[in-house]
Order: C-alpha cells, then structure tokens, then sequence
C-alpha cells in the first residue's frame, strides 16, 4: 500500500506476570498498518484490546511488552522516552474507547476538555482551539455545536458521547486512529451514524484505522482488511470482502453462530474448539 | 389459556416532579408455551417490564396476571415456584463468595425440593455443566459458564415461565450461540413459556415467535416472526430497527 | 514430601469435588496471596509473637510485675538483670511489659466482639430497609459520629468509673459508628446486584438476604476496617490509661506505664520509651497485617 507503513509491528508479545506464572496475552503477533481500516476481531480474552494498547504502550506492570519491532511510522516507540509516547499519545496516535462515560471528565464541560485536549498537544491560543473545536462537533453531525459546547458529559446521551470522543480524538489530527469496541455500548440504530461518522472521517483525513471488536460481521462491513485473533495469536487474515471465503474453522465458526433473522436455523451452530488452534503458529498480517 | 395477561401497564419511578414514566398503558398476552419477544433501544422500557412483572419494581398500576395468580403488591412464595427470571450480566448475576452448589442448594431448599443432592446433579446436566462444576466459585467460571449457573438457579424449582433480561448480550457471539441453542432445548425439555428482552433483533427472531417493538415506554407494534422476517412492519419506527439490524448483521 | 504436594495439589484444584474441599481451598488461596505480601506477614509475625508473649507471660517474665523494690527503681537496661531496666517504684519494665500485652490483647478482643458487630448490624439493617428505619438508625449513627472519640470515651468513662472494661466499653461506643457507615454504604451497593433479585426471586425473606448473602460481603471490608483501625483502638485505651482513667495502677497498661514515666522523660528516657515501642509495634503490626488483608479479602480481586 505504502512505503513506510504507519505502524510495523513484528513478534508482539504481552505478557503479565501473575501467581501461577507468567500469562501471555499477546503471543507473537505481526501486522502493518498502512493508510487502510484494519479491522482485529476476536473473542474477549483473545488479546484484541491488549493489542492496541500495547502500540501504545498503555500497558500497566504487571504487564510487558516485548518485540522484534514496533515502528511508528519509521519510529521505534519500544524503546521511546515515555515523555515521547505521552506526545504522540493524543497527537499521533488516538485511541477511543468502549463506553464515553468512563473517557470523558465528569466535572467539565465538554468544551472545556476539548480545548484542554488540543492545547496539551499543540501550541494554539484558546480562541484558535475554541474554532477548531466547534469545527470538529460541527464534523461529527452535532448539530448545535455551540450548546453542546457548554454541556458536562452527563448531560449528553451515549450516542453523542461518544461522537464527541470522536471529535476530541481527532482534534490534533492523529495519522493513526484505534477504535476499541467504540459502538458496542450504543443502540444499533445509533450504532450506524457513529461508525459512517468515524468512517467519513477516516477517509477524508487519510488516516489508518484500527477497528477492534468482536463482532466479525460488522468489521467486514466496514474495514479493509480484517485480522482474527484467538488466543493471543492471529489465526487468519483476509480482505474485508473475501471473508466469505474464509477458510479457518475459528473464522467460519464465528460469522455461522450469529442469529440471522432472514435466514433462521433451528439450531444455531457451535464453535468446537479445537486445541491445536491455541498452538498453531501466529499468521503474519504485514504487507 | 394465557400464561401472562398484562393490562394497561403503567411503571414509574420516582414521585412528584421528578417522575419517570417508564412503561406506559402496555397491553399484550403471552400464551402458554409461547415465547414472547420484547425489543426496543435502551431506555425504551423493556426490561422494566420483566422486573415490574418480577416484583423487583413496587411502583405500577394495571392489571397483571401470572400463571392464573392476579398480582398486586408482593408476590406469594408460589408465584415464585412458577416464575424465575434470569439476568442480563453474568458477572453479577451470582453471588461473589458461593459455590455453585451452595447457589442451587440454597435455591432448592427454599422451595423446598425434596432430595437435593441428586437434584443438582441432574440440573448442572441440564444445563449443559456436568458435575465437575458444582464446588466451582463464580470466579472459576467464564462468562457463559455463569450464564449456564444462573439458568440452572432458575429452573431449581422447574417454574412454567421463564423472564429472559438480555440473557446474551454480554456474551461472544459463539458463547451466545450455545446458551441460545440451550435456552431452545430446555423450553422443548420443560414446556417453558419464556419472555425474552434484547436489543438485538437477530436473538429475539431466533427465540421468539411474537415480538413486542417499544419505545419511550409504549408499544409500537406487535408482530409475528415471520412478519419480521419479511420485513413487514407497519410502523416507521419498527422498520428503521430492522433496517439497522438488518446492515448490522451484513 | 509426597503428601504435601498431595495436599498442596487438592487444595489448588480447579475442580473441588466437595463442599469442604471448596471451602479450605478458598481460605487457603487466600494464605497464598497473604503470604506473598512481605509487609503484612511481619505484621502477622509481630502479632503472633506478642500473642504468645501474652499467653506465656509468667514463664517468660523474669520478675513479679508488681512488686516494687523502691532500692532498685529506675535502674538503666541491662543492670542488675533488669532487661529493660526498671521503673520509679523499682518494678521491672519487662515484665510488666509482658503482661501488659495481656490487657492490650484484652482490650483489643472486647472492642472487636462489640464495635464491628453493633456496626455491621446497624449498618446492614439500615441499608436494607431503607425509608425511616434507614433515617432513625443513621440520625443515631452521626449524633455519635459528631462527638470527638476520646472526648466521648472520657465522658463515658466519667460517667461509669475508670476501669478497663468500662474503657472498652466507651471505646467500643465511639468505634461502632464508622463500621455502620461502611456497612450500610456495602449493603446499598449489594442490595441493587442481579444476585441479590436473583434469590429474592426464589422467595427469600429479609433477614436470610441480609444475614446470608448480604453479611459474609460487608464483613470482608470491615475486617480489613478493623484491623487498620486496631492501632488506633490500642492507642485510645493506652491515651485513657494515660489519662488515668482507662487501666488502674498498678495494672501494667502500656498507656499507664507511659503516664508513669513521663516524670522522668527527660532523666530516664527508657521508663516512657519501651512502652511506646510496644504500642507502635503492635499498632504497626496491625495496619500491615489490615493493608495485606485487604488484597486477600477483596473479592473484585478474584479473578487473576
């Protein structure tokens, strides 16, 4: 796709230390990011989530990150100052989160936090990121930016929560954006309007999406490119639009154990886990 | 016969000015050994319903009656013998510090089923679990692991009907498949009358013959399944829940 | 060897085959996980060693605690056989250090049999009911709650007479009121749980929720309240035996041997000190131990 991919990541591993052993979270995962909507999927314990945050080094001790490589756009953020990942935390990289409610500040005022987030990442005068603000709700079809401005966190409904985090991360204009379940605690018909925003979004800026989530369907629907993850390791990749070609039994068991209200089945399928998956090597998702 | 008849069902919370409608004059029947759905976005009143008819919510008005038991304020030790209910999260449907068996134990001993020990044994089968669990804490257990505890806790005392609060939907799509394809058998098994909410159309069209579409606390519309399945819905709002589903799912 | 790693085995398997299996393997994961935090097993040793202290005072004891021998008094440590020296009166402080770990340890017991307990069931009861038996027993607890401790202690004390039980028991009343706090805070937070609806659906009645499922949840977090708060239950009754009126001379209370001594602070350092230092370790000793119990007794913590 590109030359220089904006995320390079080889041999990722997450490991945590607990009581009995040492767990692996992530077993020696690789994947590029280039300018594309990379969907990861998989089960919860699967390692998705410990995915993206180990590329941005949000992992807490316990927890270790190790790899061969894990590039930033040519840069190695494994070993980068923390004071470097706090920078490229928010400016080059931005993460949204599951539920707004836990990401958003409950004692001020959205605007408040939006301007705070634009001006802990760039040098701009209050009025400056103020416009840049309203510009950006204005972007995720808030419809009466100036209102909403002045709103604290709990007086906005999931759904416009979480277009604000959209519009909050997107600010400092990151390269690289990692959705994490970001529609999961919305309503389906909301659901949509969030993810086409985010979608539009994504294009217009050329950015790299990292779409993580368990619901392989909607992935396909929406990325480029999908990985599966099952048990820390990446049991296949594909293009959005060739999954149903997919071959793995993992893969194939999870788009059949989804209800399908057109086509009802009496009985639904079931995943029979099959060991020698767990030990299968890890599938590379470079390009 | 009517396993549930419901009347001009009103729920609230609060008093005064700060009153909270959440269910609002809702009417409909449940048939026995019908498998009535409820769907609706958050908020819409849904589950409110199943708690309200529970007796976990003190605050209605109407007329319910259960398994030929009319309701009123407090629910008899019998109406409890007939209906159970089964919650949306697994994680906190059962009690941090109990062992399986002393979840089921205790169940049984309250509605006084004779000869526990074998009891429990044969629901853990049931419900898909087999012995090996019953001395498990809920820690020990994964998510749909606990769903299965909590449906074997509602069917200790082999009720008649079954309030099925999103059952699923803290739960992966394969795990959900199977606690789905369960919740098939056991209302074959026991000849179960099950009311089930979700979100999601796609679980309640798998489990439900008759679907229930609410919002802001009112019914929109009733329809069958397969009415459903056609996409035949009479009011805009139910055919917007479809469409979104519908491009979910695909 | 063998049969300890068979023991060790049984108790860790995921698979318990019975009710008694499960219990024990429950505790003794939770001695694997106290026992892994250094701090809290120092805490546990020091407790453990003034417990047995206590218990084998008059073997261990190298003279009678009261007897005074006025031409041996504040004799320096280590002279004349006097561990930690002696005090005004010529006793011997080790000694009377030694039993004074018995009235310690006494006190410590009483107000753990009564404050937690009044706590819990006010708290509990209050949280369940809620509407005006909520009120009534709150409005109680802050009325309690308003008074400085050691104030209220002393005018308890006043009130019944100096004496160690009736020190304990006007500490005991000035303790019980946070535990209700926390208890009914927990009880609020559980009584709302899916698995609280859950058995209320199978028809149980409020005291078997409140008694079964609802106390085993708010003891947890009032052990770990209590032993924090030891220290400061042993350094009010030593401030009430300080201030005379808690333990009476000659009794060998900490608090009263500090008040003894501190005539002679400034000439005879050791007469204060060596009490105080029983107090701090034993105070210490309890808030590690407390700090340890909170990662084992947390249930939330479970799943790792």
């Amino acid at each position: 796709m590109t030359d220089a991919p904006l995320l390079d990541v080889e041999n990722l591993w997450v490991r945590f230390r607990t009581r009995s052993g040492v767990f692996d979270a992530v077993r020696g995962i690789s994947f590029t990011l280039g300018k594309e909507r990379l969907g990861i999927v998989g089960e919860s314990g699967s390692g998705k989530s410990m995915t993206g945050r180990a590329v941005l080094r949000l992992i807490r001790p316990p927890g270790m990150i190790e790899a061969d490589r894990l590039d930033m756009h040519g840069e190695d953020i494994l070993t980068a100052p923390e004071k470097r990942m706090r920078k490229l935390r928010g400016g080059r990289v931005s993460m949204i989160m599951q539920d707004p409610k836990f990401s958003l500040n409950p004692v001020m005022t959205v605007g408040q936090q939006m301007v705070e987030a634009l001006r802990a990442h760039e040098r701009v005068s209050r009025s400056e990121a103020r416009a840049r603000a309203l510009a950006m709700l204005d972007e995720v079809a808030i419809r009466d930016p100036e209102r909403v401005f002045t709103l604290y966190p709990h007086e906005v409904s999931g759904g416009m929560g979480q277009r604000i985090m959209i519009a909050m991360m997107l600010l400092p204009n990151p390269e690289i954006l990692i959705a994490d379940e970001p529609t999961s605690a919305l309503d389906v018909s909301v659901q949509l309007q969030v993810l086409d925003i985010i979608d539009k979004l994504v294009r217009d800026r050329g950015m790299g999406l990292m779409f993580i989530s368990h619901d392989l369907n909607l992935v396909a629907k929406f990325c480029d490119r999908i990985v599966i993850m099952y048990a820390g390791r990446i049991v296949e990749t594909c293009k959005a639009d060739e999954l149903r070609n997919a071959q793995h039994p993992y893969t194939l068991g999870l788009l059949n154990s989804v209800p399908d209200l057109e086509h009802p089945r009496e009985k639904l399928e079931v995943l029979k886990r099959d060991p020698a998956w767990r030990e299968a090597p890890s599938v590379s998702a470079r390009q | 016969m009517n396993a549930i008849e419901i009347h001009d069902l009103n729920v609230w919370f609060g008093s005064g000015p700060d009153r909270a409608n959440a269910v609002r004059d809702v009417s409909f029947d449940v048939a026995d050994g019908e498998s009535f759905g409820l769907v609706g976005e958050s908020g819409s009143g849904k589950s409110t319903i199943l708690r309200t008819i529970a007796g976990l919510v003190p605050t209605w008005s109407g007329q319910m009656t259960v398994a030929g038991e009319q309701l009123g304020r407090r629910r008899s030790k019998a109406f409890y013998s007939k209906v159970q209910m089964v919650f949306q999260d697994p994680y906190a449907s059962l009690h941090p510090r109990q062992t399986v068996d002393r979840v089921l134990s205790e169940a049984m001993h309250l509605h006084n089923v004779p000869d526990i020990d074998t009891r429990i044994v044969s629901l853990l089968d049931d419900v898909g679990l087999g012995s090996g669990f019953r001395f498990r804490y809920p820690h020990q257990l994964s998510g749909g692991q606990r769903q299965r505890v909590a449906i074997a806790r509602a069917l200790a005392c082999d009720p008649s009907i079954l309030l099925l609060d999103e059952p699923t939907s803290a739960l992966d799509v394969s795990v959900q498949a199977e606690i789905l394809n369960l919740l098939v058998d056991l209302r074959r098994e026991h000849k179960l009358t099950y009311i089930m909410v979700s979100h999601d159309l796609g679980v309640v069209g798998h489990l439900c013959e008759r679907i229930g579409v609410m919002k802001d606390g009112r019914f929109v519309e009733v329809l069958a399944v397969e009415e459903m399945r056609r996409l035949e819905a009479k009011s805009p709002y139910t055919r917007h829940l479809l469409e979104s589903s519908i491009n979910s799912i695909h | 060897m063998s049969t300890s790693q068979g023991l060790r085995d049984w108790l860790l398997s995921e698979e318990p085959t019975s009710r008694r299996q499960a219990r024990f393997a429950a505790w003794y994961k939770g001695w694997l996980t106290l026992r892994s935090n250094t701090l809290a097993m120092l805490g546990l040793f020091v407790l453990a060693f003034l417990v047995l202290a206590a218990i084998f005072a008059p073997l261990l004891a190298s003279h009678d605690p009261f007897a005074q021998e006025l031409g041996q008094r504040l004799l320096a440590p280590g002279e004349d056989g006097h561990l930690f020296g002696t005090d005004s009166l010529g006793r011997d402080i080790y000694s009377r250090l030694l039993y004074g770990a018995r009235i310690s340890i006494y006190i410590v017991l009483l107000v753990v049999m009564v404050a937690p307990v009044v706590g819990l069931i006010v708290g509990t009861v209050a949280g369940y009911a809620g509407g005006w038996v909520d009120v009534l027993l709150m409005r109680v607890t802050d009325i309690f709650l308003a008074f400085p401790r050691l104030i209220l202690a002393l005018a308890f004390v006043a009130a019944l007479g100096a004496g160690i039980e009736n020190a304990v028991l006007a500490i005991s009343l000035t303790a019980w009121p946070p535990y209700a706090r926390i208890a009914r805070a927990e009880t609020l937070t559980i009584r709302n749980t899916d698995f609280i609806h859950g058995i209320k659906l199978q028809g149980a009645g409020p005291v078997r929720i409140v008694t079964r499922h609802i106390w085993p949840l708010c003891i947890s977090s009032l052990v770990i309240r209590v032993t924090l708060d030891m220290a400061g239950i042993i350094l009010t009754a030593a401030g009430l035996g300080f201030l005379g009126l808690g333990a009476q001379p000659p009794s060998p209370e900490w608090g009263a041997m500090i008040s003894e001594g501190r005539k002679y602070i400034l000439d005879y350092w050791w007469v204060a000190t060596i009490p105080g230092i029983a107090i701090f370790a034993i105070s210490l000793a309890f808030n590690l131990l407390g700090d340890g119990l909170r990662d084992v007794l947390d249930p939330k913590e479970d799943n790792a």
